[in-house]
C-alpha cells in the first residue's frame, strides 16, 4: 500500500462493512500500469447495515428472533451486530458467543422453524482487523419456505467459534471442511479433524494468505507464470 | 506413538504392511489379504474388535469413498466414511479467474450434473448482478430443459451404478446404454457430452443447433421405451428387492436432523423439492409432480428415481412446446459474452460476421471485445446464497464479490457432501452387504463431495 495515500471512506458508510482497499485500475504491482491511475485507492464496501422495516417477512422473523431472545434473558444487541438486507436476502450477523443460542431460537420457535441448517462456510477478509473470518451459516425453514444467512467473525487471533453441532448435527461435516480450509476452530464439535486435505497438511488452503500453487509453464521461448502470479485485472 | 513397539511377523517377500504392534488397548494386527492364518495363532482376546478399511479404490464405493467399518462377524458395528480423495481445490481456482471462466471450473464438480451445477453458480452470480429478470425466456426454457435432461442421465447411472454395486450387472449395461442417448443430445446442444460450461451469467453460451429441437423430440420415445426396460428389470425383481426393501432406512426425523435432502428425503414421505417450493428459471410454468415414497428405504429412493425421470420428460417436452425464437443472452453488452460461436470450415469456434464487424468496421467494437474477454465484467461487492434442486438435493451456491473482475470467495453446498454423513445412521447395525445398498441409495458423486 502507499504511505502517502489513504482511502476515503465515503460519509455514511460504516466502518465495518469496509472489507480492503483496492489500488490502482488493473491490480498490477511493480510496473505495467502506465495508465496514470496507478495511484488510485479505493474502499471496498460491503452492504451495510439496514433500518426497520425490512419489508416482506423479514420484519417478522426479526420480531419473532428479538422476542425469543428477550424470552431468553438475552439482550438483542448483544446478540446481534446488525442485520444486512441485500439482493433479496436477509443476513444477521451474530456475535460468536451466542451463536448457539441464537441457533437454537431459530430451530425452536414455532414461528420460526428453521428445520434445516445448510451448512456453514468460511469466507477470508485479511484487511479486516479484528474480524478477519467470517463463518455464514445459510438456514432454510421448509415449513415457513423462508432462507436467512447468519454471519459469525473472528479474529486471526482468536479463531474460535462455538460448534452448533448440537442444535444441528448435519454441521458436523461442513464444520469440519470449514475448520479444514480456514482454520477456524469450532469449539465443542465432537471430532474436529481435517476432511478434505490430508491429516499432515500444514496451513488452511482457502485463506487468502495461503498462496494456490502452480509452477511456470514455458511454451516455445514464452514463460506463462502460475495463476496467483499472472499480472491480472481486480 | 512412541510406546509402540513393532514386531513384525513377516517374512522376506511378504507383504510389508502385514504384521502386529502392540499398544495400550492392545495387539492391533495389520492384515493385507491372503495371511489370515498368521493371526491364528493370536491368542483371543476380551475385546476382540475387526476394523476393515473399504475403499477408496474398491468397485462397490460409489467412486473413491473410502469407508471404515467396525465389524462384529458380518455385522457392522460402526460405520465412518472417509473423503478427500478427489479434492481439486476448485473453489480456491475460481478466485484467480473471471466470473464467466468460473462456470468452465463448476461445471466438473459433480460430474454426472454438470448443468446443475452451473446453474447454482450462474444463478447466484445473476442475483448479485441484478441481472435476474433480465434472463432472456428462451435461455430459461433451454436451462430448464437442459438441467431436466441431466436429470434423466444422472438417475440412469444412479441405477446402473447402484444396480452394478448389488450384483444386476445388465441394470448397468442398460443404465449407460440409456444415458448415452441423452449426452449425445448434450454433445449436439453444447459440443460435449460432459463439462459442458454451457450456462453463463446471463444465459447461455449457444442457441440450440437448427435440428436441435426435432433431434430431442425424436429422442424421447426411445428414451421413455429403453427406460421402462430398465425399470421392468428391478421393479418387482425378487432379488434387488431382497437386496433393497427396508434397507438403509432413514426415517423423516433422521433426514432433517442430517440435512438430507433430494431423493432421500422424499422417500420420508416429504414432498420437498426446490423446484415447487422456490422455483428458478421460470419452474413455477411447468407441470410436473414430486414423487414421494413412505418407505424411507432403498427400494423407495429407487421407484422415486424411476418416477422422478418420467417427470422431466414430461418437462422437457413443455420446454420444447415453448421454445419461441428470440435472444439467448442478456442484452447488456457489458456482460454479455460479444459473439455467438458456431463451428467454422476450420473446426474452430468462429463468427465470420462478428469477425468482420470487429476487425473492419468498428474499432471500439474490437476495443469492447478485447476488454470482456480478457478482463470480464465486474460485480458490485456483496453475497448471494443460489439453490437448485440437483438429482441429489439442495446444491447451493454462496458467492461472494469484492467489487471485482473476479470471485472473492465461491463456495458450494453440495448435497452429495451433506447426505453421506447419513451413510452411519443407515447402515449401522446392518449387514456388510447392507451398507454398499445403503452408500448406492444416497448416490453420492465423490466429485461434487471433494471438489
Amino acid at each position: 500500500m502507499t504511505s502517502d495515500n489513504t482511502p476515503v471512506v465515503p460519509d455514511g458508510v460504516n466502518e465495518l462493512d469496509v472489507i480492503g482497499v483496492r489500488e490502482g485500475a488493473f491490480n498490477v504491482s511493480g510496473s505495467g500500469d502506465t495508465s496514470g491511475f496507478g495511484g488510485l485507492v479505493s474502499p471496498i464496501v460491503m452492504p451495510g447495515p439496514s433500518e426497520r422495516p425490512y419489508g416482506g417477512w423479514f420484519d417478522e422473523v426479526a420480531d419473532e428472533i428479538e422476542l425469543s431472545l428477550q424470552a431468553r434473558n438475552l439482550p438483542v444487541s448483544s446478540v446481534i451486530e446488525k442485520v444486512v438486507i441485500d439482493r433479496g436476502e436477509i443476513t444477521f450477523f451474530v456475535r460468536r458467543e451466542h451463536i448457539v443460542d441464537f441457533a437454537k431460537v431459530l430451530r425452536d420457535e414455532p414461528g420460526l422453524r428453521f428445520e434445516m441448517c445448510m451448512g456453514v462456510n468460511g469466507v477470508h477478509y485479511p484487511e479486516d482487523a479484528g474480524r478477519e473470518l467470517h463463518a455464514c451459516y445459510p438456514f432454510l425453514s421448509i415449513t415457513h419456505n423462508r432462507r436467512i444467512r447468519v454471519e459469525v467473525t473472528a479474529p486471526d487471533a482468536d479463531p474460535h467459534i462455538p460448534s452448533i453441532v448440537g442444535v444441528y448435527p448435519s454441521n458436523d461435516w461442513h464444520e469440519r471442511e470449514t475448520w479444514d480450509f480456514f482454520g477456524i476452530v469450532f469449539d465443542g464439535h465432537p471430532g474436529l479433524t481435517r476432511i478434505e486435505m490430508p491429516d499432515d497438511w500444514a496451513g488452511h488452503p482457502q485463506r487468502k494468505d495461503y498462496p494456490l500453487g502452480g509452477i511456470p509453464v514455458e511454451y516455445k521461448g514464452a514463460t506463462i507464470p502460475a495463476p496467483d502470479n499472472r499480472r491480472a485485472y481486480n | 506413538m512412541s510406546d509402540v513397539t513393532y514386531t513384525s511377523v513377516e517374512t522376506p517377500g511378504e507383504d510389508i504392511y502385514a504384521g502386529s504392534y502392540e499398544t495400550t488397548e492392545g495387539t492391533i494386527y495389520n492384515l493385507a489379504g491372503g495371511d489370515w492364518d498368521t493371526i491364528a495363532a493370536a491368542p483371543e482376546g476380551e475385546k476382540e474388535r475387526i476394523v476393515v478399511n473399504m475403499g477408496p479404490q474398491h468397485p462397490s464405493t460409489h467412486g473413491v469413498l473410502r469407508m471404515i467399518l467396525e465389524l462384529d462377524g458380518e455385522t457392522v458395528t460402526d460405520a465412518r466414511c472417509g473423503i478427500g480423495y478427489l479434492h481439486t481445490g476448485i473453489e480456491k481456482n475460481m478466485e484467480f479467474r473471471t466470473w464467466v471462466q468460473g462456470v468452465t471450473f463448476v461445471t466438473r464438480m459433480d460430474y454426472l450434473t454438470p448443468f446443475f451445477n452451473e446453474a447454482a453458480y450462474v444463478l447466484a452470480v445473476e442475483k448479485l448482478l441484478g441481472i435476474t429478470e433480465q434472463i432472456p425466456e428462451r435461455a430459461n426454457v433451454i436451462r430448464v430443459m437442459m438441467m431436466e435432461l441431466n436429470r434423466v442421465s444422472s438417475h440412469l447411472v444412479a441405477l446402473a451404478t447402484g444396480g452394478m454395486e448389488l450384483g444386476a450387472l445388465t441394470a448397468m449395461t442398460f443404465g449407460f446404454r440409456e444415458r448415452e442417448l441423452v449426452l449425445d443430445l448434450f454433445e449436439m446442444v453444447t459440443g460435449l457430452r460432459m463439462n459442458s460450461a454451457f450456462f453463463r451469467p446471463g444465459g447461455v453460451a449457444q442457441d440450440l443447433p437448427a435440428d436441435g429441437e426435432k433431434a430431442i423430440r425424436d429422442t424421447l420415445p426411445l428414451l421413455r421405451k429403453r427406460m421402462k426396460d430398465t425399470a421392468d428389470l428391478l421393479i418387482d425383481n425378487a432379488i434387488w428387492m431382497g437386496r433393497t426393501v427396508d434397507v438403509g432406512y432413514l426415517d423423516l426425523q433422521g433426514c432433517m436432523a442430517l440435512g438430507i435432502t433430494g431423493p432421500v428425503l422424499r422417500s420420508a414421505g416429504l414432498p420437498h423439492d426446490l423446484r415447487k417450493s422456490q422455483p428458478y428459471c421460470g419452474y413455477e410454468t411447468y407441470e410436473f409432480d414430486v414423487p414421494t415414497q413412505t418407505s424411507c428405504d432403498a427400494y423407495g429412493r429407487f421407484l422415486i428415481r424411476i418416477a422422478e425421470m418420467h417427470e422431466s420428460l414430461k418437462i422437457v417436452e413443455q420446454c420444447l412446446d415453448r421454445l419461441a425464437p428470440g435472444p439467448v443472452m442478456v442484452e447488456d453488452k457489458k456482460i454479455a459474452w460479444p459473439a455467438q460461436l458456431a463451428i467454422g470450415a476450420d473446426g474452430q469456434g468462429n463468427s465470420t460476421e462478428h469477425i468482420k464487424h470487429i476487425m473492419s468496421e468498428s474499432m471500439e467494437a474490437l476495443i469492447h471485445h478485447f476488454k470482456l474477454v480478457t478482463e470480464g465484467f465486474t460485480v458490485p461487492p456483496g453475497q448471494a446464497y443460489a439453490a437448485v434442486e440437483s438429482p441429489r438435493g439442495e446444491l447451493g451456491a454462496h458467492v461472494v464479490s469484492a467489487g471485482g473482475t473476479r470471485p472473492y470467495r465461491v463456495h458450494f453446498r453440495d448435497p452429495s457432501f451433506n447426505n453421506l454423513q447419513a451413510t452411519a445412521a443407515m447402515s449401522e447395525g446392518a449387514m456388510v452387504a447392507d451398507v454398499i445398498a445403503a452408500v448406492a441409495s444416497i448416490d453420492p458423486v465423490m466429485g461434487g463431495v471433494d471438489r
